[in-house]
């Protein structure tokens, strides 16, 4: 409790490769709640200690393989209602992980719990720059209020310069 | 048909949308119901109603955009799938693809096959009808004896929860296996029968097949509601309305008018009522790997909280030993979050003291949408969870 600032939390996590179980990295971090405030994303300060897996290889097969597509990717439902996720699409299916945390971040309260329900809606953009750009339209399913609500993002990605969402 | 988007930025936009509502003759499917302004209304418009909707809304200058060319390619794809993984309908439940989701009309085919197959063990019981209609019914497994004292599971009154009806789907089979080569819950029978309901709120799964995958209410429509459906777990008479529901109905967890306004709770609460004799009562869900009991509406602890913990602990430990799946487990209102008008909290109340409530599969990453393949493990590691509390209510008889 942090008078008249609001709420910090200091973590001790775990974090597991999702695509290799048997790969953990430890983290700490430092949460600020401010107080009161349901228009401003929490202050995250994360510490990884040790490192992560070299996705290269895959990086820059996938960044190829967009950049080569002759018609920009469009995708809907993924998973799809039985859970499905074609192979070809899994990595868009993680990226719009990556875009949907930066939403969930945005959009975190104490009383909060979010994750990603299915991604109902993606669209390559092609872009003039190295970079690529996928529109997304993530639902989140928050826990508490159990509402599944659709939202837009963009996500750029590079392989060396990693995934951002443009402001 | 086109799916169209529109974000109502004033309250005549949003008027503007809702009279939309109440154009039956244009046969709109709102994907996303209006709620309030800056909230985005999805409107699934079959092709000949097209130009009227758009003419309706561009005459009060309401912007759309549209969201889904064309749905009828999504839904082919769809139902390619499922004709794809269920394209032998079986004959019997030898043959049944427990590992593949399906239909109500298959999954109620299965059980006329299991009735069937098994004349002298499975009966089917129809306890009421939804707000659609539709039949709600309850397998009974009994070897005999009259009104034993009885256990009771339901599974899919949240539609969209599919790997619970699948898992029920699995656990019908299960019981008559195990009776047949007198192992497992054979013993089990021989004392108590097993009531099953697999499909409890049949016209939200219907719904979730054809229109919208994440609905998980119920399909009612009741006076003065801008919105359609029920939370059917927070519309039993424990703690009704109180904090932990809410009194909207656009929202997931609307309470509804009052206690069991929707058949698919009245059904049961007046089944268990005049059975009289029902000893252990599960209630499952998912997702989030937890097991808990009484209560969500009140911080107050049961009087048998630590029975029921040490239950759970046993339970949970017997899941985990299969797969290595780790479940947490607690009250509700201490493991999950304030919850008022539970089905767990009314049958606790009631008197059945083995009340739990299950969330299986998983704890986020697939989340509704979990992957078929698990449906099986996810079954059978609940099974050895609902043994261990079908066996201490036998033992522990009151």
């Amino acid at each position: 409790d942090i008078d008249g600032v609001g709420h910090k939390y200091y973590l001790d996590l775990e974090l597991e490769d999702v695509l290799d179980n048997d790969r953990t990295v430890n983290c700490t971090a430092e949460v600020l709640y401010h107080l009161g405030s349901k228009t401003s994303a929490p202050d995250v300060q994360l510490t990884v200690q040790g490192e992560l897996r070299s996705t290269e290889e895959a990086d820059k097969e996938f960044y190829h393989r967009i950049r080569s597509l002759e018609k920009e990717l469009v995708a809907e439902n993924i998973p799809d209602s039985h859970g499905n996720v074609p192979p070809e699409l899994e990595p868009i299916h993680l990226l719009a992980w990556a875009a949907s945390g930066y939403v969930i971040w945005q959009n975190s309260t104490e009383n909060t719990n979010f994750n990603l329900a299915q991604v109902k809606h993606v669209k390559q953009v092609k872009r003039n720059d190295e970079d690529l750009q996928f529109d997304f339209v993530v639902l989140l399913h928050e826990m508490v209020s159990q509402e599944v609500l659709p939202w837009q993002v963009t996500l750029l990605w590079h392989p060396q310069r990693g995934a951002r969402v443009p402001q | 048909h086109q799916v169209l988007r529109v974000v109502p930025q004033s309250d005549e936009e949003l008027q503007k949308v809702q009279e939309l509502q109440d154009l039956e003759h244009l046969q709109l499917d709102f994907w996303l119901e209006p709620r309030k302004l800056g909230q985005p209304v999805d409107i699934r418009v079959p092709f000949r109603s097209l130009q009227a909707v758009k003419v309706h809304l561009e005459a009060s200058g309401v912007s759309y955009s549209i969201m889904i060319e064309d749905v009828q390619a999504l839904l082919n794809e769809e139902k390619v799938e499922m004709i794809r993984s269920s394209r032998h309908r079986s004959v019997d439940t030898a043959t049944f693809n427990y590992e593949a989701y399906h239909t109500i009309d298959e999954i109620y085919n299965f059980m006329d096959m299991l009735v069937a197959e098994n004349p002298n063990l499975v009966s089917k019981l129809e306890i009421g009808r939804s707000t659609e209609n539709r039949p709600l019914y309850v397998l009974k497994f009994s070897t005999g004896g009259s009104n034993r004292p009885a256990i009771w599971i339901d599974t899919g009154i949240h539609s969209r929860e599919w790997v619970t009806q699948a898992s029920g789907v699995w656990f019908a089979k299960k019981i008559v296996e195990d009776h047949a080569n007198n192992e497992g819950v054979a013993s089990i029978l021989e004392t108590m029968d097993i009531f099953l309901e697999i499909v409890t709120n049949p016209d939200g799964f219907a719904y979730t097949h054809t229109t919208n995958r994440m609905w998980r209410k119920t399909r009612s429509k009741h006076a003065g509601a801008i919105c359609v459906g029920v939370d059917p777990n927070r519309n039993w008479d424990a703690g009704f309305g109180d904090a932990g529901a809410s009194s909207n109905s656009c929202s997931e967890t609307y309470h509804g008018p009052y206690p069991n306004s929707e058949p698919e709770v009245k059904s049961i609460v007046d089944f268990v009522k005049s059975h009289g004799n029902i000893k252990a009562f599960v209630s499952i869900h998912s997702y989030s790997q937890l097991l808990l009991y009484p209560y969500g509406y009140t911080e107050t602890p049961a009087p048998d909280e630590q029975e029921l913990h040490e239950v759970s602990a046993k339970a949970v430990a017997a899941l985990s030993s299969l797969y290595g799946t780790k479940f947490t487990y607690g009250s509700i209102i201490t493991t999950i979050y304030r919850a008022s008008g539970s089905t767990v909290d009314w049958t606790y109340n009631q008197g059945i003291k083995y009340s739990f409530t299950f969330e299986l599969r998983d704890t986020g990453r697939y989340g509704f949408l979990l992957p078929a393949k698990q449906i099986v493990p996810t079954a059978q590691e609940t099974w050895l969870a609902l043994k261990v509390i079908m066996e201490h209510a036998r033992d522990n008889m009151y």
